[in-house]
């Protein structure tokens, strides 16, 4: 309208604010939620154009079938060994998790975060990574380390922030780093880790490399501008790189739909990138092998990116610090249509005949003594805030390769400071 | 606009978060441009519950839950405001507003300058600081000096819930940017640096008889908590408590001044006090080079030169991340305080 004098009579317009379906005290219901049947979700060739894949973003990788059959073109066909040696890693996984939430809560750290109902997503992807690729995790991919057979005792000294802790007690627990375990430095700050992968990713290929690189980042998370930095680069590079949003439904208390969930996937913004996307039952450890392998490959012969949604469901807390039970309905997590991921890996091992209640039974209770050897070990250690920390030193190295004057002052400083408290704190 | 809620004299006992939530109440009553958003913020309230039972009250378009974005929580911010609305938008932690900052740098601090007054952003970012709580180092940091480096934005910080409902308030119906940082280390009690003890309750503390209306605390207001005449300490957020615990502990006669405001300063009262003293001392957690301890040095020499006895000194945290287990070695605490106190008194005259 050019005139300014004229308005002409329209409704008012409306400010659309997400809602989730279900609040604390509702019946959940996921009836709505749109499951494929298993084979229904196509798989194309390793080397086929992105363009001629945009239906996959919509579609939902499956391999296990409600009676715990494998079917479909994306059954891995994994020899039962590999299959039990997947189960295994999730139960120890989950085990590790009770029992460092239980230490947070006995007072002997500060906070923990369990990946309870996700354990495939990490676990079975790593699986399907080669040992010396390179993973840029989020904080609920403990899994990772403990499929590639970390040390429990090494992570649980980082938990604990103790006097072994290979991180000198600067990190906030759960936040490990390690290189021999091709395991980047977790950040606080949600999916910095995104464009850090592409461009490790880059460096690879640009160095006429082999390894490629795995990132992760919660659906929550994908909302950051730094996804969207890693989308288009891993595009215009075509980036060795595989990048799984992990769409657990939750943001602490935020539903995927903040997120833009509700409006579409999060693999359809693959399509938006010109990028391979692939949606995949997060739940479900096949699947999320087969899909991992098939970017794994893409990426090593060349074809580019592929950003993989896993849909899964955030079984418990976001962390130590939240009640889930203020904002969101409990029986969420147990009516979830998926299922829960070791519950389905050992139900399929059963049906082909691999595995029985029994041997499940043993399996956790070896896990369950694993976690409690290892524990026992770290806390010799120490356990945060009993004295058994690092030196005070050690706070000020590492902040550059070699300290400046300031620092050295500053170190002084401190030093003469724990003498004038009768040298309260460990020194060197 | 809803009918204003006036201030009947009525109080109650608040603690810092309970104040924080009840100036975003008055304000929103008052004013319905008045809006609060950010992640959690909505129907949970806030990880701290700050905005608890604003969803409730005024509704999903009044307060609600974002995406995980800062740089889209300021940037909507600035869009909201340019419209005529009061945005008050929250970043959960302070550690977290980086991705925000080219539209609070760059945009919001810039607008009514660059658009010759037609546009304006009056927003009011709060986000809690500061360490003390075990949170590492991306849940920890005090960053206000970045902000006080740039133009076009004020940065107020309190320290007790009467002052934080006051400021807040101030910050709300104020026509320009403000980043409002919240002390987080202190929004249960006043915390006086003694890290093994336990830590009293707000109600223990007179500044938590918080009145249930309207009232404002000024911007650019100091608050000269004790009137001393041997050292002026200059202190704002957690350290103003730690600060005064060590005087009392020590048993000196030191001023102590609330800054309240770090931008714009209550330049008159670091003056008229440090006239007096002779003496300064500056206390900040945040890291110690280029922090606001600099600035408040360099003003204190320009201005007060003449009537300086001693060097000033600053208590601050170190130049490294804050660290997880180390905090308590990090923190400036007692020890470093005392450690300053003497080091200020020793010159010329004496004995402390």
């Amino acid at each position: 309208m050019a005139s300014d004098t004229e308005r002409r009579n329209l409704p008012p317009l409306k400010l659309h604010v997400p809602e989730p379906k279900f609040r604390p005290g509702d019946d959940a219901d996921f009836s709505d939620i749109v499951i494929p049947a298993v084979g229904e979700t196509r798989r194309p060739d390793i080397a086929d154009d992105h363009r001629d894949m945009p239906d996959l973003s919509y579609g939902l990788v499956r391999v296990l079938d409600d009676e715990g059959k494998a079917a479909g073109p994306w059954d891995p066909k994994l020899d039962p060994d590999t299959l039990r040696k997947i189960l295994r890693a999730m139960a120890l996984t989950r085990a590790f998790d009770g029992r460092m939430f239980r230490a947070q809560r006995q007072g002997k750290t500060s906070f923990y975060m369990k990946c309870t109902g996700e354990e495939a997503v990490a676990v079975a992807g790593t699986f399907a990574l080669d040992r010396d690729d390179m993973t840029f995790p989020s904080y609920r991919q403990q899994g990772i380390l403990i499929a590639r057979d970390w040390s429990l005792v090494d992570m649980m000294n980082q938990v604990y922030s103790n006097k072994k802790d290979r991180l000198m007690g600067r990190q906030l627990p759960i936040m490990y780093s390690t290189k021999q375990g091709g395991f980047f430095s977790i950040s606080g700050n949600l999916a910095t880790q995104f464009p850090q992968a592409v461009g490790w990713a880059m460096a690879s290929a640009a160095k006429g490399d082999t390894r490629i690189a795995a990132t992760w980042t919660g659906e929550g998370s994908s909302a950051e501008g730094d996804f969207h930095s890693a989308c288009i680069f891993a595009s215009v590079y075509r980036a060795p790189v595989i990048m799984n949003v992990v769409n657990n439904q939750w943001a602490i208390s935020s539903f995927s739909g903040f997120a833009g969930g509700d409006e579409t996937t999060f693999a359809a913004r693959a399509v938006g990138y010109g990028i391979a996307g692939l949606r995949v039952d997060g739940n479900d450890a096949l699947a999320v092998y087969a899909a991992t392998q098939w970017a794994a490959e893409r990426a090593r012969t060349n074809h580019g990116p592929t950003l993989i949604e896993h849909f899964t469901y955030r079984a418990e807390g976001h962390s130590t610090s939240d009640d889930p039970g203020q904002y969101r309905s409990a029986d969420e997590a147990a009516e979830w249509p998926l299922g829960d991921p070791i519950a389905r890996l050992k139900k399929h091992l059963i049906v082909i005949g691999e595995w029985d209640e029994e041997r499940h039974a043993k399996m956790d209770e070896e896990v369950a003594t694993q976690v409690k050897t290892a524990q026992k070990q770290a806390e010799k250690n120490g356990i945060l805030g009993h004295g058994l920390h690092q030196p005070l030193e050690t706070m000020f190295e590492q902040v550059f390769e070699e300290m400046p004057w300031h620092l050295k002052e500053q170190m002084q400083d401190m030093l003469d400071e724990n003498e004038a408290a009768n040298n309260v704190a460990k020194t060197r | 606009m809803s009918k204003a809620r006036e201030n009947t004299g009525s109080t109650t006992q608040r603690n810092m978060i309970q104040a924080i939530n009840s100036a975003m109440d008055v304000c929103m009553e008052r004013d319905d441009n008045v809006c609060v958003f950010g992640e959690d913020v909505g129907y949970y309230g806030g990880v701290f519950r700050a905005t608890a039972g604003l969803q409730e009250k005024y509704g999903k378009t009044r307060s609600f839950d974002t995406p995980i974005n800062e740089c889209g929580i300021i940037g909507v911010a600035v869009g909201m405001a340019a419209y005529g609305m009061r945005p008050v938008p929250e970043i959960q932690f302070a550690d977290y507003i980086y991705p925000g900052l080219d539209q609070l740098v760059s945009e919001a601090a810039r607008l009514r300058y660059r658009s010759a007054g037609e546009f304006t952003a009056p927003i009011t970012i709060r986000t809690p600081f500061g360490g003390g709580i075990f949170g590492g180092q991306t849940h920890s940091q005090s960053p206000e000096s970045i902000f006080t480096h740039v133009c076009g934005v004020k940065t107020v910080i309190p320290s007790t819930p009467y002052d934080a409902k006051g400021l807040l308030i101030a910050a709300i119906e104020d026509p320009d940017p403000v980043v409002f940082f919240e002390p987080k280390r202190i929004y249960n009690g006043p915390f006086d640096g003694h890290y093994d003890t336990p830590v009293l309750p707000w109600s223990k503390h007179p500044a938590s008889d918080v009145p249930d209306g309207h009232y404002v605390i000024p911007l650019g207001k100091a608050n000269v908590l004790r009137e001393g005449s041997a050292v002026t300490m200059l202190c704002y957020g957690t350290m103003v408590h730690v600060t005064a615990a060590a005087v009392e502990e020590l048993g000196i006669d030191a001023e102590v001044i609330d800054l309240r405001t770090l931008l714009p300063l209550d330049m008159e009262a670091i003056e008229a006090s440090v006239e007096k003293t002779g003496r300064c001392i500056i206390v900040h957690e945040a890291t110690r080079t280029s922090g606001f301890g600099a600035e408040l040095s360099a003003l204190v020499q320009e201005r007060c030169f003449y009537h300086l006895e001693a060097p000033i000194q600053r208590v601050t945290g170190y130049d490294t991340p804050y660290p997880h287990s180390l905090e308590w070695a990090y923190f400036p605490g007692p020890v470093r305080l005392r450690l300053a106190i003497e080091r200020v008194m020793e010159d010329v005259s004496g004995n402390l």
